[in-house]
């Protein structure tokens, strides 16, 4: 076995440990009914173990990766993703040996499942780096940003069980709306995974050639079925599917066609779910969470803000900066990425000066964790394929 | 309104709520609180007391945190505005100017970009509004941080050991009743154990730690503001260098803006991954993408003049270093550095032709012509010699005759020459062009025959100075360290008071982490037997809890 399989390996045996312990945590929340934690204490210390040899196993991924690539493996999408979700779970690792909350892990391991199924999703093989990244700031920089991320979405986690107890589920209110979106929105990437792996597992080709934004002729290859063509598009694969309409030089058809499947596949998926457990999706979580402490769930949302803000101004910022100045010359550039991140870092300031300063406490810190999570994802999903700049991955 | 006078004979500034000194409510309205408003200690703050002049709005406008958070949510929302298309500064435009880039933004993006281009969006960032903005956080840092710093220092430094028995009650932790003899000083003891400061005032104690962590956020306000100077101070001249130096392999020029310095390129090279040998492991990923950069570097020479010459004499250069210039590499010297950003390759350098005969094709020599400085005239002896009459590094065509070159780099010379051999002692007129020949009077004996070109890279190097960034380097430190201080330690203190019936009265405060000043007393109470403490917050919200599901089920049963 080579290191890289290896490597690869090892990814598969953390997979499959979070995804065994999200359901003994979820049975250790679910098995106490009678308010007493006894269940809950066991069946929560084998679910940790098993998280707890899921992390070490991804840590072997990562450092194998590294000797394998001989670089530090967070320079491209699938590389930085897969981390995210290894920070994600190690930052859940420190919150539970603070506060001991298996109903935490419930909710943060499957988040941390479909991130890393995420980023499967990306090319993973081992990949040269430009010369832009070769210096051990890419080391640095970037994992003090990732510990940071992983940190702070802990703190949308906890928001997220927050509002899954609070939140009423029986009344319409736009709390409701917003909640059960938010469960949408993660069965929607469920629904690029489906889609993805079902198209490259088929195998999948469709290859056009089209007019660019410049004018000039350019080739492209669609993994899906190409539900929307390019800028005067010719279809080079017979038999393939005529798409539906035709969009102009600035848009990237294939990625749109990549964004339609996965709301497709991912809205089937949602009715399906609900008309099986006939209610919301926050709904089924309701049993889950109704021994939860809100004042626990709102000190850990807050736990998390202040050991990741800092962790996040240090990385994204001023680590950042400083490379920034030696490699490119100036420290700040307003290249997209280097924007997004400090929104990142306006919001969480923002965030403290709220709860500090405006007693913003309970439910209101619960819906900013959540909110600065989907910033945090934004920047990593939109701002890396959507918006090109400096810090294009993929 | 003037100052207040506490009936412990303490003069408070005006607008004080809770007495510096004894910390006895002073307004009708605290008196009537369950719980003291201990935020900024009950001081008066500039904002909350005064609202008469215009300088009192603005103050008061400025130093408050929802209006902080409020221009914070406005500068978040614009620059993402500023991520929706690209900024005009990485737009690829051939000759930059207002109306391409404007054309640009219309050509490209239609619609959308026309009125992104309008509202001034492809340039968000150095807009007037946008620097308003971050300059009315840098206001609200300020005023908002010495609002409450100054009144909030005074307090803590003014603060007295022996507080007023409605100060004392007034506090989240409160704890009375009989104790025995010693407990005043197990708990000095004990307090003094776990390192608090502990001062004795007659019967009285006051036990305190962590007070620094109370500047925290003014520390880090500081930091922000130190950062914000810096960048200001940038727009000064002198402070901020940034060039951009194109070198010729083989050149050695001045650098630009660094007076004294000269740069040689020696040589350029750029290499991709070739996907064998080391990099056998990225093949796949080589297969997938097509070439990866490597290595972009330049070797350069760095020269400097003696101090005694001349300023722009180049004949007595000293060498200072040999230094390869390489992205992440860059070259540093005396306050500078140089980068390695872009480059060209395979500039024409020199054109070599044949003077040679038409119809026989006969060759009477070759003349090379150096692109960079050509000559005027190139003798090949035996009466022959070619004039160069003009040159057009850059031809673009023909404009009322005259040939045209659109740039100084000789990305496609034009040549009009005059050719004297001894059968055409009055010379032929012929302009030439790379593969075309044109001859404008009438038909030649003689033409120019290419034979070959030289060809050598050129180094985009980019010359920065800044020396500003110590000062921006302080400001994330100061930054860091506050926001160290202010989240990561809590300012506890607790107040200790021997009754005349023998009994004790006991307070405790922090500013967060109220979990954690519970842990130390839980180990004082125990150690000097105090008596048992009460968390009156959670008393009162238990209290609201019961009240609410009390009506509740009034509700229910009405």
């Amino acid at each position: 076995m080579t290191m890289a399989e290896l490597s690869s390996n090892l990814l598969y045996v953390a997979f499959v440990a979070y995804l065994i312990a999200t359901f003994v945590f979820g049975g250790a929340v679910r098995g106490n009914k009678e308010g007493s934690f006894k269940s809950e204490g066991r069946w929560g210390k084998v679910a940790f173990i098993v998280t707890l040899i899921g992390f070490l196993s991804h840590l072997g991924y990562f450092i194998t990766r590294w000797a394998a690539t001989g670089h530090a493996p967070l320079s491209n999408m699938f590389e930085f993703t897969t981390a995210f979700g290894m920070t994600l779970v190690g930052g859940f690792i420190v919150l539970y040996l603070l506060y001991k909350t298996p109903v935490l892990g419930m909710i943060v391991l499957p988040v941390a499942l479909l991130i890393i199924a995420f980023a499967s999703m990306f090319p993973s093989e081992v990949s040269p780096l430009i010369p832009a990244l070769q210096t051990n700031w890419l080391a640095i920089h970037v994992s003090t940003v990732v510990i940071a991320e992983g940190i702070l979405a802990i703190s949308a986690g906890a928001g997220l069980v927050y509002l899954l107890k609070v939140v009423d589920m029986n009344k319409k209110s736009k709390q409701r709306f917003w909640l059960e979106a938010i469960m949408y929105s993660l069965v929607v990437v469920m629904g690029f995974v489906i889609a993805s792996s079902y198209f490259s597992l088929t195998g999948y080709q469709a290859d056009f050639t089209y007019v660019n934004k410049d004018g000039n002729e350019s080739s492209i290859t669609y993994n899906m079925p190409p539900l929307v063509g390019m800028n005067e598009y010719t279809s080079l694969t017979e038999g393939a599917m005529e798409p539906f309409f035709e969009t102009p030089a600035i848009i990237n058809a294939s990625k749109i066609t990549t964004v339609l499947w996965s709301f497709f596949v991912g809205t089937i998926l949602y009715w399906l779910i609900r008309l099986v457990a006939r209610r919301r999706i926050a709904a089924i979580f309701k049993p889950f969470v109704k021994n939860v402490s809100l004042q626990l769930m709102d000190e850990i949302n807050y736990r998390a803000v202040i050991i990741g803000f800092p962790l996040f101004t240090l990385g994204a910022l001023i680590f950042a900066m400083i490379w920034a100045q030696i490699a490119w010359s100036r420290f700040w550039g307003w290249d997209p990425k280097e924007v997004w991140a400090l929104i990142t870092w306006l919001f969480y300031a923002a965030y403290l000066h709220l709860r500090l300063g405006k007693g913003w406490h309970g439910e209101k810190s619960a819906w900013l964790g959540v909110v600065g999570f989907a910033i945090i994802m934004f920047n990593l999903v939109a701002v890396n394929l959507i918006i090109a700049g400096l810090h294009s991955y993929a | 309104m003037g100052k207040m006078q506490c009936k412990c004979g303490h003069v408070n500034p005006p607008g004080t709520i809770l007495c510096e000194s004894c910390g006895r409510s002073l307004t009708e309205e605290e008196q009537n609180k369950k719980l003291a408003d201990m935020r900024y200690e009950g001081t008066a703050r500039r904002s909350q007391t005064y609202n008469k002049s215009i300088i009192d709005k603005i103050w008061n406008f400025f130093s408050s945190v929802k209006v902080g958070v409020s221009i914070i949510v406005i500068l978040l929302i614009a620059a993402a505005i500023g991520t929706i298309l690209p900024q005009a500064q990485y737009v690829n435009v051939p000759v930059r100017n207002d109306a391409t880039i404007k054309a640009y933004y219309a050509d490209v993006y239609g619609e959308i970009g026309k009125i992104y281009h309008f509202l001034g969006f492809h340039d968000l960032y150095s807009s007037a509004w946008f620097i308003l903005l971050v300059g009315m956080l840098a206001i609200s840092l300020i005023v908002a941080s010495l609002d409450r710093f100054v009144p909030l220092y005074r307090s803590l430094k003014n603060q007295r050991v022996l507080r007023h028995p409605s100060f004392m009650n007034k506090q989240r932790i409160y704890a009375e009743g009989p104790a025995p003899e010693d407990s005043m000083q197990k708990a000095e003891e004990k307090l003094k154990d776990l390192k608090y400061k502990v001062t004795l005032d007659k019967n009285g104690l006051l036990a305190e730690k962590g007070r620094f962590s109370r500047w925290g956020p003014y520390v880090n306000h500081i930091g922000l503001i130190i950062f914000l100077f810096g960048v200001m101070l940038r727009m000064m001249p002198g402070f901020y260098v940034d060039e951009t130096l194109w070198i010729r392999e083989g050149e050695t020029r001045a650098i630009p803006d660094a007076p004294g310095y000269f740069l040689e390129n020696k040589n350029f090279t750029m290499e991709t991954y070739t996907g064998e040998g080391e990099d056998a492991k990225f093949e796949e990923a080589i297969d997938r993408v097509g070439t990866v950069a490597k290595n972009y570097q330049t070797d350069i020479v760095l020269y400097q003049t003696p101090e005694e010459s001349l300023p722009g004499a180049t004949d007595e250069l000293e060498e200072v270093e040999e230094h390869a210039i390489r992205v992440n590499q860059p070259l540093k010297f005396d306050g500078y550095a140089v980068y390695q950003m872009d480059f060209r390759q395979n500039e024409l350098r020199a054109m070599t032709f044949d003077l040679t005969n038409k119809e026989t094709e006969e060759s009477l020599g070759s003349l090379t012509i150096d692109l960079v400085s050509p000559e005027k005239s190139y003798d090949l002896g035996n009466d022959t010699r070619v004039d160069l009459l003009g040159y057009y590094p850059d031809f673009s065509g023909f404009e009322n005759g005259e040939p045209q070159t659109e740039t100084p780099i000789p990305n496609n010379p034009g040549f009009l020459v005059r050719m004297f051999t001894p059968e055409t002692p009055d010379g032929e007129v012929s302009f030439i062009v790379i593969q075309n020949t044109i001859e404008p009077l009438g038909e030649n004996q003689y033409k120019l025959t290419f034979q070959n070109a030289e060809t050598r890279d050129v180094s985009g190097l980019t010359i920065r100075k800044d020396s500003t960034l110590p000062i921006l380097g302080l400001g994330g430190l100061i930054f860091m360290i506050g926001v160290a201080q202010g989240m990561y330690f809590n300012h506890r203190r607790f107040w200790i008071q021997k009754q005349e019936d023998g009994g004790l009265v006991l307070a405790g405060h922090t500013n967060k982490n109220w979990y954690g000043l519970k842990k130390d007393l839980d180990q004082v109470s125990e150690f000097a037997s105090l008596p048992p403490y009460i968390d009156q917050q959670e008393e009162i919200e238990k209290q609201e809890k019961l009240e609410k599901e009390q009506k509740l089920e009034g509700d229910e049963l009405s």
